[in-house]
């Protein structure tokens, strides 16, 4: 396994990777309260990821490697948006041992929306709400035994959700 | 003062759905005010569910989040009466930690 | 087909003639709001029919599918949530002399949104739900608030929450002001106005489940069923007094003030043809 080195511990790609079950009990414990904001170095939060503007550099900021289309990777998005602020987008899957899912919207500022860890017993379907800034293609990302794999659907929109 | 954590948790047996509604603007740093002014970041950046003190969800979110963001996730397990709690953090530091009673 | 179909010539004066089943009289002499009820209802029913009476009640949602479960998604857990529930407390929670908005309302302000507005025979007005409650502030000397949104939108938000499911029940009593009252806000809704030169029935009866720009039109028909509501357009709530000024301004038209005259009597005469279709609110648009 390449170890991309954009300064994120190692110990965040093996959460990622999956042994997270047992790393992500650690996490449920920290006190949020002493937190600083969390731009710090922490390396659970994938602040570069974030600050990615192609899927493709979001993509491989969050995870290291590239996804391929799979049809068991089920997306569920309207076809127009009635509003570009509140887009409903779900995402479910039949693969097994999945760690991770991600939303991408390619046309935003910044391509990746959200990010989503499953651990073990933790069903592989999320439903959220995100803003898109115009019509674009959206792409969910499933993580599943270490391999990525994503389905793509173009949602238009009309009204833009970024205020506009 | 009223937690800005809504959330409905309901057990069917073997899985837990829990759906939850936060209270927060999610501003994205992209939209001006009246005065032309850019209105800075202002969104949840990580928020967790737990169960039994184990991390059942972690939500990693950008600015990109609807205001007022909704998800909905489900994990196998949790019984009627147990607590699920959860906790956000966003890019100011801010935090807020509710706990719901599964259904 | 119906006389009632043809808009595209006539001027929509005469077909809201066509609702009274005069095709090309004059308007009768005496209003009669029972049988405009009636004719306004049958009119959205045979454009729509497949749409149940009820659902007309869901504005854009019940004429577009691809919106409608977008809406029934957002519904699960919806957006106005958070406007609810600060109506459910400040409802409960007294003024400064004791007093709370219970003791201005009948059955303490619990379940009776779908009586309002009413006529208020004394005053010789139309009193809607959002005045009565600032009324019932400043009896009890507290600064009324703003009628388009924020504590507004959420005191309705509460009220209308506990009347859902209760049909509208506006009543027209056998007064001439009221008949009156009423055929303003008739007249007002058939009016066209603004740069744009619509008037409410352009949009909202002749073209509902088309496009306006990128909007999608809802229809008239229970068009204040769902109020107040939370618009994306708007990343939060409004009250009809929002809704009916914003309108005006969209058509470049110079907006009312919230509850002139012309806006009660034309919340009278919607809520009226309305009658018999639920209470829905608060609600969710986009």
């Amino acid at each position: 396994m390449t170890i991309i080195d954009n300064g994120f511990s190692p110990a965040r790609r093996v959460i990622l990777k999956g042994a997270g079950a047992v790393a992500l009990v650690g996490l449920g414990n920290i006190p949020f309260s002493l937190a600083p904001a969390f731009a710090a170095a922490n390396d659970k939060y994938p602040e570069d990821a974030f600050k990615a503007k192609s899927e493709a550099d979001a993509i491989k900021s969050l995870y290291g490697k590239t996804a391929e289309p799979s049809d068991k990777v089920r997306l569920d998005a309207p076809e127009i948006a009635e509003n570009g602020a509140v887009v409903p987008i779900s995402v479910s899957t039949t693969l097994a041992d999945v760690t991770s899912i991600a939303f991408l919207v390619s046309e935003n500022p910044n391509a990746l929306a959200a990010s989503y860890k499953i651990p073990a017993g933790t069903m592989p379907s999320v439903a959220n709400r995100l803003k898109m800034a115009k019509t674009s293609n959206v792409i969910a990302i499933v993580e599943a035994g270490g391999k990525l794999y994503s389905a793509t659907k173009e949602v238009k929109v009309t009204v833009g959700g970024c205020g506009g | 003062m009223a937690s800005t954590i809504r959330v409905r948790a309901t057990s069917s047996g073997e899985t837990t759905e829990v759906q939850a509604l936060i209270q927060h603007p999610m501003d994205s740093g992209f939209v001006k005010d009246a005065k032309g002014e850019v209105i800075p970041p202002h969104f949840i950046q990580e928020l967790t569910f737990e169960y039994n003190g184990k991390s059942v969800f972690v939500a990693d979110w950008g600015a990109a989040v609807s205001k007022d963001p909704y998800v909905k996730f489900s994990f196998k397990g949790g019984k009627k009466g147990d607590d699920l709690k959860i906790s956000w953090v966003d890019n100011k530091g801010a935090t807020d930690t509710a706990t719901a009673k599964i259904q | 087909m119906r006389p009632v179909i043809h808009f595209a010539s006539a001027a929509l004066a005469l077909a809201a003639l066509a609702f009274t089943a005069v095709p090309s009289a004059v308007a009768a002499d005496k209003p009669d709001p029972v049988a405009d009820a009636k004719a306004f209802r049958n009119f959205f029913a045979q454009k729509f029919p497949k749409v149940k009476l009820e659902d007309f009640v869901n504005g854009p949602y019940s004429m577009n599918e691809d919106m409608h479960r977008q809406w029934e998604e957002k519904e699960q857990f919806p957006p106005y949530e958070f406007s609810l529930d600060m109506g459910k407390e400040m409802f409960s929670k007294p003024f400064k002399n004791g007093k709370s908005y219970a003791d201005c309302f009948p059955n303490k302000g619990i379940g009776i949104r779908q009586n309002y507005p009413y006529f208020d025979a004394g005053e010789g007005k139309v009193v809607t739900l959002e005045l009565a409650l600032n009324r019932c502030r400043e009896a009890n000397g507290e600064p009324p608030f703003s009628y388009v949104k924020d504590e507004m939108a959420a005191l309705t938000a509460y009220m209308a929450f506990t009347s859902r499911g209760k049909p509208f029940d506006i009543k027209i009593p056998d007064d001439p002001r009221a008949l009156e009252a009423y055929q303003n806000g008739k007249r007002y809704f058939y009016t066209r106005r603004g740069q744009l030169n619509f008037s409410c029935a352009t949009c909202h009866v002749q073209t509902p489940g088309e496009r306006i720009r990128a909007e999608v039109l809802a229809p008239a028909l229970g068009i204040l069923n769902a109020m107040p509501i939370y618009r994306s357009e708007w990343s939060g709530m409004g009250t009809i007094s929002r809704r009916f000024t914003t309108c005006n301004s969209q058509i470049r038209g110079v907006p009312l003030n919230p509850q002139d005259d012309e806006y009660r009597d034309l919340e009278y005469y919607l809520s009226y043809v309305s009658n018999g279709l639920p209470i829905s609110g608060p609600g969710a648009r986009p």
